[in-house]
């Protein structure tokens, strides 16, 4: 018996997108314990908000299950819904509706009490900085405060578990740095486990313990930031020389000293992808000095995520992002052969 | 398991999922009822600009002839405003909120029943509006015969709302299609409810087929009550008729919303 708080096993939907079958997500099986961060970082249509949505209750899978929060998603929708907070994509706020009574209304969904309702609403409303609009409507808010009434909704019954699809997509810098300041405190006081996706590189690599890359509706890596980023990518160097002649020379002597293949960059540069790289520069520099090639220039640059995703795919999250989407991750109208509800 | 054994299984509790969605669908309502005025536009043009036309053709006096219109009118507050309805939800259902009461441990019945019965409130402050605009033209109101009347029109406006909401749920995002199917269905629908004129001289084929449109029977019977008639044979028709599309409308919502995802 562990202590999972997420525990899916063979996970897979399928969609009909115009009379063709289409697998958002393949056979998803994975763990996440209580009190971990975790981001899905993936390509758009890669199955991110398709798992997630499955795991939230919101679309039966096609074949497998999982058991969130100790709960069967099939079995038991109603015990998982009441113990998972979930914000969407879009937002959660009803435009008609002012941003105090949404929070009051979510309280209530949730089975609290009036009074207790208040007092966390209150409580939300100071943290995560809505007082000066609390009394607003929510078409009425800027889309930072909008994407913050979302995680206060998200937050009203202090979930143990927080899902969050795409929490930053659409905020400006400093909204998307104070959105994670408060996920981040969140975790430090309530020690509340938090599952996102993304498809930001830089969020995903400073801000999640575990990375799991999704693409093309599998999970191809899971591991920490740093682990996969050691493991898959490494440091890009490049060594710039006065003429292409010593480039040439130079491609000998720097394939000597690892095992990584050595590259001509342009017309007289050469650069290898390390996984010790700053340890490498130095000495590649050393001995392409006693072989009498002089350096003219050096660069070292540590590994993102997104070579990560390049390595494992073979082409960037940029390009994937243009050219990889396929229509599977958004079903908009095409879930027509999904018959059995997600109902209780 | 280990971690689970602590929580109780969660008690579904429909009536009381009901009554908190149907809190939550009022509070816009209270907090800017001048919202309802917006959509009583349509009954209002028609009680400004067509009755007077009536009044003229038909050539007996003002009181008479709006004794004859206003229930009419009142049906008309229910088919525009109540028929709309659906929009909202769908409107919600594109911009996000929907989704997030989906997640939230509602029973999927009480998503559907407490925007419907939600319809209620402004069906009855707009009826009571109009009935007020009318009185001093010579429209005069059996009082019980109104509330009766208005118990009618909330009956009817549930089952309508409840439809209305079906189609938003079965159009989803697709709003040009819900608005052209509601737009197809509202006029002929008005029309052959002998709303706006009688359909006594209309060809044998309308009013066959008007004896089959719920709205011509409510309508009838809202005549029978606001002028007092509250033991007229079209009262029963009328309540036959609205509780029969209250219950079809229901059926129809509750399955299409557990059906969506």
């Amino acid at each position: 018996m562990t202590d999972s708080i997420i525990d899916a096993q063979g996970l897979t939907k399928r969609f009909t997108v115009k009379k063709k079958a289409v697998e958002a997500v393949t056979d998803l099986t994975f763990e996440v314990a209580r009190g971990e961060l975790v981001a899905f970082l993936g390509p758009n249509g890669a199955g991110k908000s398709t798992s997630l949505r499955m795991l939230t209750t919101l679309i039966p899978p096609t074949s497998g299950t999982a058991r969130v929060v100790g709960f069967d998603i099939l079995r038991r929708p109603a015990d998982v819904r009441a113990r998972i907070g979930y914000v969407g994509q879009l937002t959660s706020g009803s435009f008609a509706q002012r941003v105090r009574d949404e929070l009051l209304s979510q309280g209530t969904f949730y089975g609290m009490s009036k009074d207790a309702s208040r007092r966390r609403a209150d409580e939300l409303i100071e943290s995560l900085d809505l007082a000066s609009f609390a009394m607003r409507s929510v078409q009425q808010l800027s889309g930072g405060q909008k994407r913050r009434l979302d995680v206060a909704l998200g937050l009203m019954h202090a979930p143990p578990l927080l899902f969050l699809d795409e929490p930053s997509t659409g905020l400006d810098p400093q909204s998307r740095a104070n959105l994670w300041q408060h996920i981040l405190d969140l975790r430090a006081q309530h020690g509340t486990t938090v599952f996102l996706t993304t498809h930001y590189l830089e969020e995903a690599d400073r801000y999640a313990e575990r990375v799991m890359v999704m693409d093309q509706g599998r999970v191809i890596a899971d591991d920490t930031a740093a682990r996969l980023k050691a493991n898959l990518a490494g440091d890009v160097l490049t060594l710039g020389f006065a003429s292409a002649e010593e480039a040439g020379r130079a491609v000998a002597v720097v394939q000597s000293l690892t095992d990584r293949e050595v590259r001509r960059e342009g017309e007289a540069s050469v650069s290898v992808t390390a996984p010790d790289g700053d340890a490498l520069l130095p000495s590649a520099v050393r001995a392409l000095d006693a072989a009498g090639i002089v350096v003219r220039r050096a660069t070292g640059v540590p590994p993102t995520l997104d070579d990560v995703f390049l390595a494992l795919t073979g082409r960037t999250l940029r390009e994937a992002d243009e050219g990889g989407a396929t229509p599977a991750d958004e079903p908009t109208d095409q879930v027509a052969d999904d018959k059995v509800g997600a109902n209780r | 398991m280990s971690s689970t054994t602590d929580h109780p299984a969660a008690q579904a509790n429909p009536a009381r999922d009901t009554w908190h969605v149907l809190t939550r669908e009022l509070k816009p309502v209270l907090r800017d009822p001048f919202t309802l005025i917006f959509s009583l536009v349509q009954p209002l043009v028609f009680l400004g600009l067509f009755a007077p036309l009536l009044i003229g053709q038909s050539g007996v006096p003002a009181g008479e002839t709006l004794q004859w219109f206003v229930p009419g009118v009142l049906v008309m507050i229910v088919l525009f405003g109540t028929g709309a309805t659906g929009s909202n939800l769908q409107y919600e259902m594109m911009t996000g909120s929907h989704e997030r009461t989906l997640v939230a441990p509602l029973s999927r019945s009480s998503l559907l029943v407490g925007r419907a019965l939600k319809e209620i409130a402004p069906i009855i402050a707009q009826s009571l509006l109009i009935v007020a605009i009318a009185m001093p033209f010579g429209f005069r109101a059996d009082p019980i015969g109104l509330v009766v009347g208005l118990a009618l029109l909330a009956v009817f406006g549930v089952g309508l709302g409840a439809l209305s909401y079906t189609l938003a749920l079965a159009t989803k995002d697709r709003e040009w299609l819900f608005w052209g199917v509601q737009q197809t269905l509202i006029f002929p629908l008005m029309i052959l409810s002998g709303m706006l004129l009688p359909l006594d001289v209309a060809p044998g084929w309308m009013r066959a087929v008007a004896a089959v449109n719920p709205l011509n029977w409510v309508v009838q019977a809202e005549r029978a009550l606001l002028a007092g008639e509250l033991g007229s044979m079209v009262v029963l028709w009328g309540w036959v008729a609205a509780l029969a599309l209250a219950c079809v409308g229901l059926w129809a919502g509750v399955r299409a919303i557990r059906r969506s995802s």
